[in-house]
């Protein structure tokens, strides 16, 4: 029991500290899991978003998040090709876990909203699940309105706002 | 003595049919509260700086008179005519009041007060008069402080002289807490608060290195549930206001928890727990940690508030397929659905009279807060904007605050108070951003 505490402390850690980093899966700390990861290609950087090891890759490549519909957690067709992608990743990277972050436009009050964000985060990862990826390595948190990407109050920016993302941790295991 | 009676049956009335046009209405006695057409004149009152007695009161004499003033014309019912008007001055608390001279400048009521200050003792005397009636309203009334604590003397003679004359009670000495955020919309701080109702003597109670989000006053004030994200998951936390010390209240593996509230004996906390992406609601016994889960289905079902007697609990549930209001037994069972109007509705509280749930309401891209009856009938929205939401009652439950969201990119959020009839609506002053008011009881 104590182990596992332990792990989803530090693995929470690193899912908050990322949230707050813009960049955060750029430079070091993608060469680091890189590192870890152990998969390279030559003429590729490794770590960069060339690397299709790298959680660079995963973030831009594949697509690290899949957006809603205003009110829903419904997958859309996009979304379920997206996380098609991210399986497929998650299968060949046995090292990474992933905290599933739920968001919601702020057109709504804010408890609705956070259970809303569950709900799309949840729709995710079952999904996963569904698809082959061990429920042990996917958590979700809910932030709600509380951390939008785009800050007009307008449809185009609630769009991207009303989203799922995959974060990446671990790669530090072996 | 009738135009007293007068003034606590129109006090009522007022409340009764808040929000409608009503008659001016004749009056025995010549203190009153007059309302045209749906529109109150706030009625003038003086209140000269307060007798200072000894040495060092000379300051507080007049700052404890101008919070005075501050307090009651705030709520939209009373006017404070100007010390230049005056024509009479007061310089003995306990030398008969020349009322010719305070009728001449129709001051309808005259505050006067005295200030003894000694060490870091504060002695605050008042008395109300009905100067039109050429009597005392009530008896004069002496409160003991400390000197750094001189704002609530001021707020406890508001309250005296607001319940006396209204009939309701007050709810001047009291204090909200909420949370306070800075940084723009993409990257915004927030850290718990607690202030004064009227938005002095802030202090800070969180840090802003984790979302902090909806704190509730426990019904002492003592101590305030929140929820935060320091885990790296919303869990709720109980925070103890004197000592700033806390601790998580609900952590189970895998699951998030919000939106908490205590029960009206303190004792026990309404909450939302979240597994496997859907929420439902709980209670859980603080002392012993023991959980108990109230609903059972898919919907989302949050926001929970007790009736201020503990029987009965209001919630809101998308259960219908929109977000309306529910009341169901504080054990859990059969809920009723209360909310029936266009739109979605969430955040219900219930008033801590009893007789209104205020809620916010979406309808056509609009916020509204509103209340309802507590059977959801005689629905009346109070406030329109692109953003208000989280609605707290003042201790009479008579007024409510609440945050607006302005739009766009440089949105920002703050907070307001209005009347249940949907008058005096006001800013609260915060030195940043502001929301997720809550209001304490009145202190002791």
């Amino acid at each position: 029991m104590k182990p596992i505490l332990t792990s989803t402390l530090l693995f929470a850690a690193i899912a908050l500290s990322a949230c707050t980093d813009p960049a955060r899966f750029g430079g070091a700390d993608a060469a680091l899991a890189n590192g870890a990861a152990g998969a390279m290609t030559s003429g590729i950087v490794p770590g960069s978003a060339n690397d299709p090891a790298s959680p660079a890759y995963f973030q831009q490549a594949i697509g690290d998040r899949v957006l809603f519909e205003v009110d829903q957690s419904n997958l859309t067709p996009v979304g379920r090709a997206t996380l098609d992608g991210q399986v497929g990743w998650l299968m060949q990277n046995m090292d990474y876990q992933a905290v599933i972050e739920g968001h919601a436009d702020e057109q709504g009050t804010r408890e609705y909203n956070v259970a809303l964000g569950a709900r799309r985060a949840n729709a995710v990862r079952e999904y996963l699940i569904s698809k082959g990826v061990a429920a042990h390595r996917l958590e979700v948190v809910s932030y709600g309105k509380e951390r939008p990407i785009e800050v007009c109050s307008a449809e185009a920016c609630y769009a991207k706002n009303r989203r799922a993302v995959t974060v990446l941790a671990g790669g530090l295991t072996s | 003595m009738s135009s007293w009676i007068g003034i606590r049956a129109l006090a009522l009335g007022l409340a009764m049919l808040a929000g409608m046009a009503v008659p001016a209405m004749a009056q025995q006695g010549p203190l009153r509260i007059e309302i045209t057409e749906g529109v109150i004149e706030p009625l003038p009152f003086a209140v000269p700086s307060f007798q200072p007695e000894s040495g060092e009161a000379g300051q507080l004499a007049s700052d404890l008179a101008r919070v005075v003033a501050e307090d009651l014309t705030g709520t939209g019912l009373f006017r404070q005519i100007p010390a230049s008007a005056f024509i009479s001055t007061v310089s003995d608390f306990n030398a008969p009041v020349q009322y010719a001279d305070w009728k001449a400048i129709n001051a309808q009521a005259l505050i006067t007060g005295a200030v003894n200050v000694q060490g870091n003792t504060l002695d605050v005397k008042f008395r109300l008069y009905d100067v039109f009636s050429g009597a005392e309203l009530g008896n004069g009334l002496q409160f003991t402080g400390t000197v750094d604590g001189w704002r609530r003397m001021a707020h406890k003679v508001a309250d005296a002289v607001y319940s006396r004359i209204t009939g309701e009670g007050g709810y001047f000495d009291s204090r909200v807490v909420f949370v306070s955020e800075t940084g723009p919309k993409d990257d915004r701080k927030k850290r718990l608060a607690v202030m004064d109702y009227d938005g002095a003597n802030i202090q800070y109670l969180t840090d802003s290195g984790s979302i902090v989000l909806a704190p509730r006053f426990s019904p002492t004030g003592d101590r305030v549930l929140y929820t935060s994200y320091e885990s790296g998951f919303p869990r709720i936390y109980v925070l103890d206001i004197n000592s700033v010390s806390r601790r998580v209240l609900e952590s189970a593996e895998g699951t998030m928890s919000f939106a908490p509230r205590f029960s009206p004996t303190g004792q026990t906390v309404v909450y939302s727990l979240t597994q496997g992406g859907n929420t439902d609601i709980y209670t859980m016994d603080i002392a012993s940690g023991q959980s108990v889960r109230l609903t059972n289905t898919p919907a989302i079902e949050t926001a929970p508030s007790f009736s201020p007697d503990g029987s009965q609990i209001v919630f809101e549930s998308d259960r219908s397929g929109s977000q309306q209001l529910y009341v169901m037994p504080a054990t859990g069972g059969e809920a009723t659905r209360i909310s029936f109007g266009e739109g979605r509705y969430g955040t219900p509280v219930w008033s801590p009279r009893g007789d209104l749930i205020a809620f916010t309401k979406q309808n056509k891209g609009r916020f509204h807060i509103g209340v309802m009856r507590t059977d959801g009938s005689e629905e009346r929205l109070l406030t329109a904007s692109f953003l208000d939401e989280g609605p707290t009652w003042a201790p009479n439950g008579r007024v409510i605050m609440f945050a607006r969201e302005t739009q766009g990119a440089g949105g920002s959020s703050s907070l307001y108070s209005v009347d249940i009839s949907g008058r005096n609506l006001r800013p609260v002053r915060t030195p940043d951003g502001a929301s997720d008011p809550s209001w304490s009881p009145l202190q002791k």
